[in-house]
């Protein structure tokens, strides 16, 4: 067979790469929209109800390494297929900088995968440059995207209560779940220290929104994927129904190559290559939205070099791949002796916490400008690989039911019985803040190496600075106050300068952004407001490419409800005759 | 249909009847498959075709020799024996989750195989015979100098290392097999409605829940009523 590019002679009117949150919403406003679309997905079809793809109520023991981390970085009940190295596709890294990118190449991408943190971004987020100064706003303002969080919140379902507070919007809130043990414990702990504990805002149906999919039956696995689709993930909340309007041909193990434009400069398809026949196809579409990940779709714009657009496609402000951020992380853990030989009872609840510590402290009285949410865990789980290690350190320094302390470590009836008394008096905490989006990091091709499909890669540079390094030390110091509080005792060594204070790697978070940003000036931003590149009217970027900032939430929720504005915009130009 | 029942039939709606026998938390239904788990089969887990093949891959081959197997046995019996409320190590297939775990993580392969062999030196040197040749009170002998590592002495500290990693993946094979989740009283797992923390536990710790949470969060019996809001 000749090497060549196969071409049909269809023509979409939308052809989407990607189907996590931003791709998947596209999918479902233009399918409603009645518009023909071509859905590009690199990896499989997945659905958490397929019995063959399915790990929802699977136990430990039905994995030989009893879900141990090796094959799923998340474990190996964790929905999430890639990780942060797949396979025959690189990624490098410059002036010895740290970047960890972790990529999902299956239907829904990372959604599958997600603790389903669905907060929506505060006013203060989208002019944050204006209060403080520092990185720059964003060209809408929060009271231009609530009628968009309102309508995710109602089509998907989130859990909370309205608080009232300054920065952190209220919604359209299901009821949440009643607290766990360990998170009343915490909330009297952290209330005690002035530090605000209120019920976590989660997408999972503690109360169903349609007939489509059912509530919550709390087994706390929706990082597993949920097989009666009680929590938010793209591909069973928004792209199976968008399938069901018959517009919408999904293209799995599509691994988009480079975005194709014709000498008027206008975005005319996609070119891919099939990952199953290993074969070259274009797809033609009227309008093209790139939803591949920030990253991902900032490598498919530099790879689409042109006579017109040498620099790669709508890159004349050579912004594309800049700005990268994502956020920032550090946690702690603890032993709380008062839980030892708890009662037992099945705590699971819903995946993730039902309580949440959002960001309540003023940073013009602090030494770091930004602020970070708390989240944290614990309580009577699910034992998988790693139950039981380190017990050498934790049985030695608590008196035994005889009121005795033993020899650390041992062996025998003795040791088993000391599993069961410390089974579930665990907690973790973990900061997710908020750093600064900066020229300097950046993601760019690497001259030098393509993966297996020929695909040049990205190459990641990226630095913390004092801001995001005196934030970690302060999530350290309030994990520490809050740990006290209880009663608890901190596990390992306090995390200090000499790590960043525990600041995780860049990337490590999963929330990074920015790569395509949006703004007024095509000079310094890719996207306008309306997430459509300036310098090619028919080509749109959903992803979290088009954050100016990534404030101290979780991106999802914004990359919905930006979603749906701008299929919106893209149907009201379609009419107008406009693209 | 009783409200258990509908709430089972509510959860697993849509699925197939292969998938539900195979995933509800029905012991009675699940004897045969349950036991081979157990000893580190691989019925579906949901693996991509990747993963089945490396699965395939890693139990191709043991890692352990027999003498090697035979050793692990005994110290897993010894680490975490049979009891009032539970099985043994063996008899909930700690051995033969060793002998994968170590091809799933080839980091682990070194300290187990020379760890082994660091035993069976020790014995030699004491009783002139192999670790699992030497009586019950022989080996015990050696075990009580490596398994206490703040007392053990500086020279065992090779044996006190490779006991504590053995402790490790005794205890994680143990409590992440049937018989061990039993053991623990993990009790989830399986489809319900969380309505809280029982009474007689938040009264143990002096917690209750405030007027304001209780008005807030959900009132079960509306746990499949359609939301809405205007």
């Amino acid at each position: 067979m000749a090497f060549e590019i196969k071409k049909t002679g269809k023509v979409y009117d939308v052809c989407i790469v990607g189907s996590g949150a931003g791709g998947g919403m596209a999918a479902k406003i233009l399918s409603d929209a009645g518009l023909k679309i071509a859905l590009l997905e690199a990896g499989p079809k997945y659905d958490p109800a397929d019995p063959d793809q399915m790990t929802q109520l699977k136990w430990p023991y039905e994995s030989p390494r009893r879900g141990a981390s090796t094959t799923r970085p998340f474990g190996d009940f964790d929905a999430a297929y890639g990780g942060w190295e797949i396979n025959g596709e690189p990624y490098t890294k410059k002036n010895g900088t740290e970047f960890d990118w972790f990529r999902s190449r299956m239907l829904g991408g990372r959604t599958n995968h997600w603790g389903r943190i669905s907060l929506r971004f505060g006013p203060r987020d989208f002019k944050h440059r204006s209060y403080d100064g520092l990185g720059d706003d964003w060209p809408i303002s929060y009271e231009e995207v609530a009628p968009y969080y309102d309508r995710v919140d109602k089509m998907i379902g989130v859990f909370g209560t309205k608080e009232n507070l300054p920065n952190e919007p209220d919604g359209y809130f299901l009821p949440p779940p009643k607290p766990r043990l360990h998170e009343l414990m915490i909330k009297k702990a952290a209330g005690n220290l002035g530090i605000p504990v209120i019920p976590a805002r989660l997408s999972i149906l503690t109360r169903p929104v349609n007939k489509e999919r059912s509530p919550c039956f709390y087994c706390s696995q929706c990082n597993r994927g949920c097989s009666v689709y009680g929590d938010f993930s793209s591909s069973s909340v928004l792209v199976k129904p968008a399938m069901k309007s018959g517009h919408v041909d999904l293209y799995t193990n599509a691994m988009a190559r480079e975005v194709l434009t014709d000498s008027s400069g206008k975005a005319t398809g996609v070119l891919y290559v099939d990952k199953t026949d290993l074969q070259e196809y274009s797809v033609n579409a009227k309008v093209i939205i790139l939803a591949a990940s920030a990253c991902e779709s900032a490598r498919l714009l530099l790879n689409s070099k042109s006579a017109k657009f040498p620099n790669g496609l709508a890159n004349g402000s050579g912004v594309v791949g800049k700005y990268l951020h994502d956020s920032t992380g550090a946690s702690r853990s603890a032993f709380l002796p008062q839980l030892m030989d708890r009662k037992r009872y099945n705590e699971d609840g819903t995946g993730g916490m039902h309580l949440y510590i959002p960001w309540w402290g003023d940073n013009k009285k602090l030494d770091f400008p930004r602020g970070y949410h708390v989240e944290f865990g614990g309580g009577m789980h699910m034992p998988g690989y790693g139950f039981g290690f380190g017990m050498e350190r934790m049985n030695g320094k608590y008196p035994g039911k005889d009121g005795a302390t033993k020899a650390a470590g041992g062996y025998g009836a003795g040791l088993k019985d000391d599993y069961r008394r410390f089974f579930g008096a665990q907690v973790g905490f973990a900061g997710r803040g908020e750093c600064i989006a900066r020229e300097e990091n950046y993601c760019e091709i690497d001259p030098n190496v393509v993966d297996k499909w020929g695909i040049p890669v990205l190459r990641f540079n990226y630095t913390w600075t004092d801001h995001e390094i005196k934030q970690a030390k302060h999530m350290q110091d309030t994990f520490e106050q809050i740990i006290h509080e209880m009663g608890g005792v901190a596990n390992g060594t306090k995390p200090g300068a000499d790590t960043m204070y525990g600041l995780e790697n860049p990337g490590r978070i999963i929330h990074e952004v920015g790569t395509t940003r949006m703004g007024d000036d095509p000079r310094k931003s890719v996207l306008n407001k309306f997430n459509q590149a300036h310098e090619c009217k028919n080509l749109f970027v959903v992803d979290g490419g088009s954050f100016v900032s990534q404030a101290d939430k979780n991106p999802t929720w914004t990359i919905l409800a930006l979603s749906i504005r701008a299929s919106e915009y893209v149907v009201d130009q379609l009419k107008k005759q406009n693209i | 249909m009783d409200r258990r029942k509908s709430l089972k039939a509510l959860a697993l709606g849509t699925l197939s009847v292969s998938a539900l026998l195979s995933t509800t938390g029905c012991d009675d239904k699940k004897t045969d498959a349950a036991k081979d788990s157990d000893k580190a089969s691989t019925p579906g887990y949901g693996r991509t075709d990747d993963e089945k093949l490396r699965d395939k891959q890693l139990n191709a081959e043991p890692y352990f020799t027999d003498p090697e197997m035979k050793t692990i046995a005994v110290l897993a019996d010894i680490i975490i024996p049979a009891d009032e409320h539970s099985g043994s190590a063996t008899e909930a297939g700690v051995p033969e989750f060793i002998g994968f775990i170590v091809k799933d993580k080839p980091e682990l392969q070194l300290p187990m195989r020379g760890g082994l062999r660091w035993l069976d030196v020790q014995s030699a040197k004491r009783v002139n015979k192999s670790f699992t040749e030497s009586t019950p009170e022989e080996r015990l002998a050696i075990v009580d100098d490596i398994a206490y590592p703040e007392k053990a002495k500086p020279e065992m500290s090779q044996g006190v290392a490779f006991f504590n990693l053995m402790r490790n993946l005794t205890a994680t094979g143990f409590f992440t097999s049937k018989i061990g989740i039993k053991d623990l009283g993990y009790v989830g797992n399986t489809p319900n409605e969380w309505n809280g923390v029982p009474d007689d536990v938040l009264k143990q710790y002096g917690l209750a829940y405030d007027e304001k949470t209780l008005a807030e969060c959900l009132k079960i019996e509306d746990r499949t009523k359609i939301m809405t809001w205007d």
